[in-house]
C-alpha cells in the first residue's frame, strides 16, 4: 500500500502539488487523471524519491520512502517514464534486460535475452526489434520498449506515465490489455497517468483525479461517471467550458 | 564599504561553494571506485573512448608543436650561439610541461566535451531517472568507469605525445636544421631524468582525472533542456581547461620548484 498524506512540492515560485493526499492499495490499479502540467509526473517522482517533496510523507507498506533502504526499496518497482527514457547508448533488449543483465536478478545473457525477446512480444513488437537502437524506433515503439523495461523483471510495483499516447487505437487496446493483466494476473500495484478515458476505463479499480495541486476526487472508476463533481465531468467529457480553466 | 564588500564576497563565496560541492563530488565518485559493482562494460568502453580513440588528436598536436619547439629554439639559441641545445630542450620542454598540458587540454576539449553532453543529454531525456529506478546508481555506472578510464589512459597519452612531440623535434632538426640523426638521439635520452619522465605521467593521470571528473559533474549537474546541455557542456570545457592549467603550475611548483 502507498500512502500520501499532505504532499507539497515547488519549483521556485511555482507550486506544484500543494496538499496531495491519496491511498494506492496494495494489488490494485490505480489511475491519475488531470489536465497537463498539473503536476501528475511530478507526484509519481516523488514516490519514487526522484524529486523530493516539500512537505509532507509518502509511506509504503508503512515504511517512510525517504528512510527506505534506496536499492531494496527500488527494486520493488518499475516505472514506464512519460517520454520513454531508453538508453540510447544500449540495444533495445539491453535496455529491456537492464536489471536481468546485472545486480541481483543477474541471468546468462542468452537468457536475459530470450526474457528481453519475451517482454517485446507482450508488448506487440517483433523480436527482430531486439538488436535496434532505441533511436531507430518511431515515438511509440520506443514508448512499448520503455513499457517493457518496466515490466522485465516483474516488480510489485508499477508505474506507467502516459502509457498509451502515441499509440494507434489497436496498439492502445493491446496495452491497456497488459496493463489489466499485470495487475489481475500477478497481483501488481499499478499507478498509471493517462488522458485517454477510454484507458481509464480499461485499466482502473480507483481513479484520482488531481487538479490545482490537491487531489480533487478520488473513487471506484465505476462512480466515476455518476460523480457530480463539476472537475471530473469536465474532463471525462472533455469540455471547454467548466470550472477548469482551458489556458494554464 | 558594507557593499563593496558584499559585492566582493558574494561570487567568492559562489565560487568557494562550487569548488566544495565538486570536492564532494570527487570524494564520492573515490567511494565509490572503492565500492561494488564495478561495471567493467563501461570502463571498456571508456577506455576506448578516453585513451584509443584520442590518439589521433594527440599526436598530430605533438608533433606539429614538437617541429615548431625545435625551430624557436634554434632561431632563439642562435642569438647567444646556443643552437646545439635543441635536442635538449625539445625533450625537457615537451617532457616536463607542453605534452602534458597540450594532451590534457586536447583531452578536455575531445573527452569533456562529449562525457558533459551524453551525461546532460541523458539527465534531460530523463535517463538518469531511469538508471536509478532500475537500481543503478549513476555515479558508479557513469561517473566511476570514465574517471577510472581517464586517470589510467591520460598518463599513456601523455608519453605517447611526449614521444612524437620529440620526433617532431628531430624530424625537423634533422631535416631542416642540419642535425645529425644519431647525436640528436644520443643527446635526448643523455639529457632526460627518470624524474622528468614521471612527473609526465603524474601531470596526464591528474588531467585525466580532473578532464573526465568535470565532464561527469557538469553532466549531472545539467540544467532542462537542450541549453541546459549547451551550457553544461561549455562550463565544463572552460572549467576542466583552467583547472588543467591551474593544477598544471602547482604540480611544476611542487616537482621542481625547489
Ligand atoms: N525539474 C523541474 N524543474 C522545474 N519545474 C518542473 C520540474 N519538473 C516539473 N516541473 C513543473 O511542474 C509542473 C508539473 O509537471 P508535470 O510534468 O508533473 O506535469 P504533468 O501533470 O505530468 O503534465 P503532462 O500531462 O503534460 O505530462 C510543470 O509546470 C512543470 O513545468
Ligand atoms: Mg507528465
Amino acid at each position: 500500500m502507498i500512502t500520501l498524506s499532505h504532499v507539497t512540492k515547488s519549483f521556485g515560485p511555482k507550486q506544484v502539488l500543494t496538499g496531495v493526499d491519496l491511498v494506492v492499495p496494495k494489488g490494485q490499479s490505480m489511475v491519475v487523471i488531470g489536465g497537463s502540467g498539473t503536476g501528475k509526473s511530478v507526484l509519481l517522482k516523488c514516490i519514487l524519491g526522484l524529486v523530493h517533496p516539500d512537505q509532507g510523507t509518502i509511506t509504503l507498506d508503512g515504511q517512510d520512502v525517504e528512510k527506505a533502504e534506496r536499492e531494496a526499496f527500488l527494486a520493488r518497482f518499475g516505472m514506464l517514464f512519460q517520454g520513454g527514457a531508453l538508453f540510447d547508448s544500449l540495444r533495445v533488449w539491453e535496455n529491456i534486460a537492464f536489471r536481468l543483465l546485472r545486480g541481483p536478478l543477474k541471468l546468462p545473457k542468452a537468457e536475459a535475452r530470450e526474457a528481453a525477446i519475451e517482454k517485446l512480444r507482450r508488448v506487440g513488437l517483433t523480436p527482430e526489434t531486439a538488436d535496434l537502437f532505441p533511436a531507430e524506433l518511431s515515438g511509440g515503439m520506443q514508448k512499448r520498449v520503455g513499457l517493457a523495461r518496466a515490466i522485465a523483471a516483474s516488480p510489485e510495483i508499477i508505474f506507467f506515465d502516459e502509457p498509451t499516447t502515441g499509440l494507434d487505437p489497436i496498439m492502445a487496446g493491446v496495452i491497456n490489455d497488459l496493463i489489466r493483466e499485470i495487475v489481475t494476473e500477478m497481483g501488481a500495484t499499478a499507478i498509471t497517468i493517462t488522458h485517454d478515458m477510454s484507458s481509464v476505463r480499461a485499466i482502473a479499480d480507483r481513479v484520482a483525479m488531481l487538479h490545482g495541486g490537491v487531489i480533487r476526487w478520488e473513487g471506484p472508476v465505476a462512480e466515476m461517471d455518476a460523480t457530480p463533481d463539476p472537475y471530473v465531468q469536465q474532463f471525462i467529457h472533455g469540455r471547454a467550458e467548466g470550472p477548469i480553466a482551458a489556458v494554464r | 564599504m558594507t557593499g563593496l564588500l558584499a559585492a566582493l564576497g558574494r561570487p567568492l563565496l559562489a565560487v568557494l561553494a562550487a569548488f566544495g560541492r565538486l570536492a564532494i563530488y570527487a570524494a564520492q565518485v573515490m567511494a565509490g571506485l572503492l565500492r561494488r559493482p564495478f561495471y567493467s562494460r563501461e570502463f571498456l568502453s571508456a577506455l576506448l573512448n578516453v585513451g584509443w580513440l584520442s590518439l589521433p588528436v594527440v599526436g598530430l598536436t605533438a608533433i606539429f608543436t614538437g617541429g615548431a619547439l625545435a625551430l624557436q629554439i634554434y632561431a632563439g639559441g642562435q642569438r647567444f650561439n646556443a643552437e646545439a641545445v635543441v635536442p635538449q630542450i625539445v625533450a625537457i620542454g615537451m617532457v616536463r610541461e607542453l605534452g602534458p598540458v597540450l594532451v590534457g587540454l586536447m583531452i578536455a576539449a575531445r573527452v569533456t566535451s562529449s562525457i558533459a553532453a551524453e551525461i546532460a543529454t541523458m539527465k534531460v531525456t530523463e535517463q538518469i531517472d531511469a538508471l536509478v529506478t532500475l537500481s543503478t546508481n549513476p555515479l558508479k555506472y557513469l561517473t566511476v568507469p570514465r574517471v577510472l578510464a581517464g586517470t589510467l589512459t591520460v598518463p599513456l597519452l601523455v608519453a605517447v605525445g611526449d614521444i612524437i612531440g620529440i620526433m617532431g623535434g628531430f624530424a625537423v632538426a634533422t631535416g631542416q636544421l642540419g642535425f645529425n640523426k644519431a647525436t640528436y638521439i644520443q643527446n635526448t635520452i643523455d639529457f632526460l631524468e627518470t624524474a622528468d619522465v614521471v612527473s609526465s605521467l603524474i601531470k596526464g593521470a591528474v588531467f585525466g582525472a580532473i578532464a573526465t571528473l568535470i565532464g561527469c559533474y557538469h553532466g549531472m549537474n545539467s540544467g532542462r533542456g537542450a541549453m541546459g546541455v549547451g551550457q553544461a557542456t561549455k562550463t565544463a570545457v572552460a572549467t576542466a581547461s583552467i583547472l588543467i592549467l591551474a593544477a598544471n603550475f602547482l604540480l611544476t611548483s611542487v616537482m621542481f620548484g625547489s
